[in-house]
């Protein structure tokens, strides 16, 4: 957003939608597609006034001006406050180069730590939004299908009791019961089983149990929402036609759920990809998840515009996962509202 | 039958391990919380303490943590409920034309990680507050706010348009035809019927606000919230304390949803009644 040119653009896009708006309506009202009362006779002026104040406010200022202003400080130079708008300020893609190959004359040419991470994360969390996917789907099934009401409601306290206190402290709970100390070495080392304690947090199984256990409720509640409209005599006509149980899953139910098991699929990884607690709380001294990396270039590095664009790259991964997700399942991105 | 008798056994097995992974935390949390041992551990039990919720009570940092959630959290509310309700309303109104480029937006928040958004939450604010003057506004908690609304309002346009999907246009006719002005039409209409739609969303607001982390620890700056508090303690080292907080908000949760039972159940029963 420092230069001029960007800014008139953010200044002059509300000033464009307006247009557009009025534009469309005119037209719509001129060829008589639109009939009865316009948006302020509608709403009244104070209604129609608010409505569009409050969300003009939360879409420009909220979402759409910082993301644009992050993706502007990408493309610019660490500098300075008093170098700012100075002769040094110019577009340039040194952070993006930084990302792919490290300081300028690295020996070893590319900048691995930082790629690692970031491959590690990706990977990782298509890895865990597939594992939650198989633990999920038969509890959603059942919770869908065929829980009784009472025991439906237990299984819904179960499930929300753990997400009612806060991410860190679920993460830190998951550190207790691994840790050296904690309780399932003790338990081993009192059986015999083990003689030295086992470096659960060490060997990132500390981790991925605790992204997947943050992920869970996502997974179980979009899943069930998509099993639970799923009409019963389906089901029964599949069976009654000699269908094994995985046909009447795999050509009957999961069809049925595409749009909801698409959802809990990005949502999964949105999660976990951007989770913070546990990777900081849980991640052994090997692990490098990608969000630390980006909050250690905001604030130990102090180097904002290399972090705006590593949270850019971020966001470019978690976009082509969306993508790629709903091709696979053949979808249009209005069917996984979340 | 016995594959059928099968099948039901390994189900069984899968529901208790499920049930028992997810709840193995928390006990272990409460069991520490009680323990005497000063490194928060649950077995062996060496004795039986309140001392770690006595020492909960002089954690300043955590008391001026939950002092900044909260007024965080009312702020976030008092934002995101009104502006998740236009947003529904303008959704349900638009040109069919422009609903889907509205639709991508509203709900990019809800698919952006939260991280992101606070970076971007942090990058504009500081250039912005820094261009027109305003410096004072560049501090934790309004850069908070203004990144958790984003998402917040998302969540909470998403209860309301749900409920909204099921309102009857005849009733804004009729009141329309006995001659209430449309501002009566939406003070004693629709808001009224998107009375528990907006109720969930501030209990949701409020609930998702203050468990907030992970764009909270890009805007708060060099405040603290409890998150943050706790996120700062437990990478220093782990103390029964922290197990203490934890019970007292676990069992606030369970006395909520043992009441919100007691209620449904007495309502239903209420409803076979009559």
């Amino acid at each position: 957003m420092r230069s001029t040119s960007v800014q008139s653009v953010m200044l002059l896009l509300p000033l464009l939608v307006t247009v557009l708006l009025l534009a469309s309506s005119f037209y719509d009202r001129r060829s008589g597609k639109a009939v009865g009362p316009g948006f302020f006779q509608r709403n009244g002026i104070v209604v129609a006034i608010f409505l569009i104040a409050a969300v003009a406010c939360w879409t420009f200022l909220t979402i759409i001006f910082p993301q644009v202003a992050m993706i502007e400080l990408s493309f610019h130079p660490n500098l300075s406050p008093r170098q700012i708008g100075g002769p040094g300020d110019v577009y340039t893609l040194d952070n993006y180069r930084y990302f792919l190959f490290g300081p300028p004359g690295s020996p070893d040419g590319y900048n691995f730590l930082h790629l690692r991470a970031y491959g590690i994360t990706i990977v990782a969390s298509v890895f865990v939004t597939l594992l939650n996917f198989i633990l999920c789907y038969p509890l959603a099934f059942y919770m869908a299908q065929s829980a009784l009401p009472q025991r439906l409601r237990l299984l819904f306290v179960f499930l929300i009791l753990p997400y009612w206190i806060n991410e860190v402290l679920r993460v830190f709970a998951i550190r207790l019961l691994l840790s050296n100390s904690g309780i399932v070495n003790t338990l081993l080392l009192s059986t015999g089983m083990i003689s030295q304690p086992v470096d659960f947090v060490g060997n990132d199984v500390g981790l991925y149990w605790g992204l997947s256990y943050s992920c869970i409720l996502v997974m179980v509640f979009t899943l069930y929402n998509a099993l639970e409209s799923l009409d019963k005599n389906q089901i029964e006509a599949a069976r009654d036609l000699g269908a094994p149980w995985w046909h009447v899953h795999a050509f009957v139910v999961m069809p049925h759920a595409k749009p909801g098991i698409a959802s809990g699929c990005a949502l999964t990884f949105m999660a976990c990809v951007g989770s913070l607690a546990a990777p900081l709380i849980l991640g052994g001294p090997r692990t490098l998840w990608f969000t630390p990396v980006i909050y250690n270039r905001f604030y130990q590095a102090l180097n904002w515009p290399q972090g705006a664009a590593y949270a850019f790259i971020l966001l470019v991964g978690c976009v082509i996962f969306v993508l790629v997700t709903l091709r696979l399942f053949k979808l249009k991105l209005g069917q996984i509202a979340p | 039958m016995s594959a059928d008798i099968f099948r039901r056994v390994t189900f069984r097995a899968y529901l208790a391990l499920f049930l028992f992974l997810l709840m193995a935390p928390l006990l272990v949390m409460t069991a520490s919380a009680f323990n005497t041992p000063s490194y928060p551990q649950a077995w062996p039990i060496e004795g039986f303490t309140f001392a770690w919720f006595s020492k909960l009570m002089i954690s300043y940092d955590l008391i001026e943590g939950l002092g900044n959630s909260l007024i965080i959290a009312l702020a976030v509310t008092a934002l995101s409920v009104p502006i998740g309700l236009a947003a529904a309303i303008v959704m349900s109104q638009l040109q069919a034309r422009f609903r889907a480029i509205y639709y991508l937006v509203a709900i990019s928040p809800m698919l952006t990680p939260g991280i992101i958004t606070g970076v971007a939450t942090v990058v504009f604010w500081r250039e912005t507050t820094r261009q027109i003057g305003l410096t004072f506004l560049y501090n934790g908690l309004f850069l908070s706010v203004a990144a958790q609304t984003t998402f917040v309002s998302t969540l909470c346009m998403l209860i309301i348009l749900a409920r909204l999907q099921r309102f009857d246009p005849s009733q804004e006719e009729a009141a329309l035809d006995l001659g209430a002005s449309p501002l009566q039409i939406f003070t004693s209409i629709t808001l009224p019927f998107l009375r528990p739609a907006l109720i969930s969303s501030v209990v949701l607001s409020l609930l998702s606000s203050i468990e907030e982390f992970n764009a909270t620890t890009f805007t708060i700056l060099a405040q603290k919230t409890l998150t943050t508090v706790l996120a700062g303690r437990i990478r220093v080292g782990l103390t029964p304390e922290i197990s203490a907080l934890a019970v007292l908000i676990v069992s606030l949760t369970l006395i909520g949803a043992v009441a919100h039972e007691i209620f449904a159940r007495h309502k239903s029963r209420r409803a076979k009644a009559d």
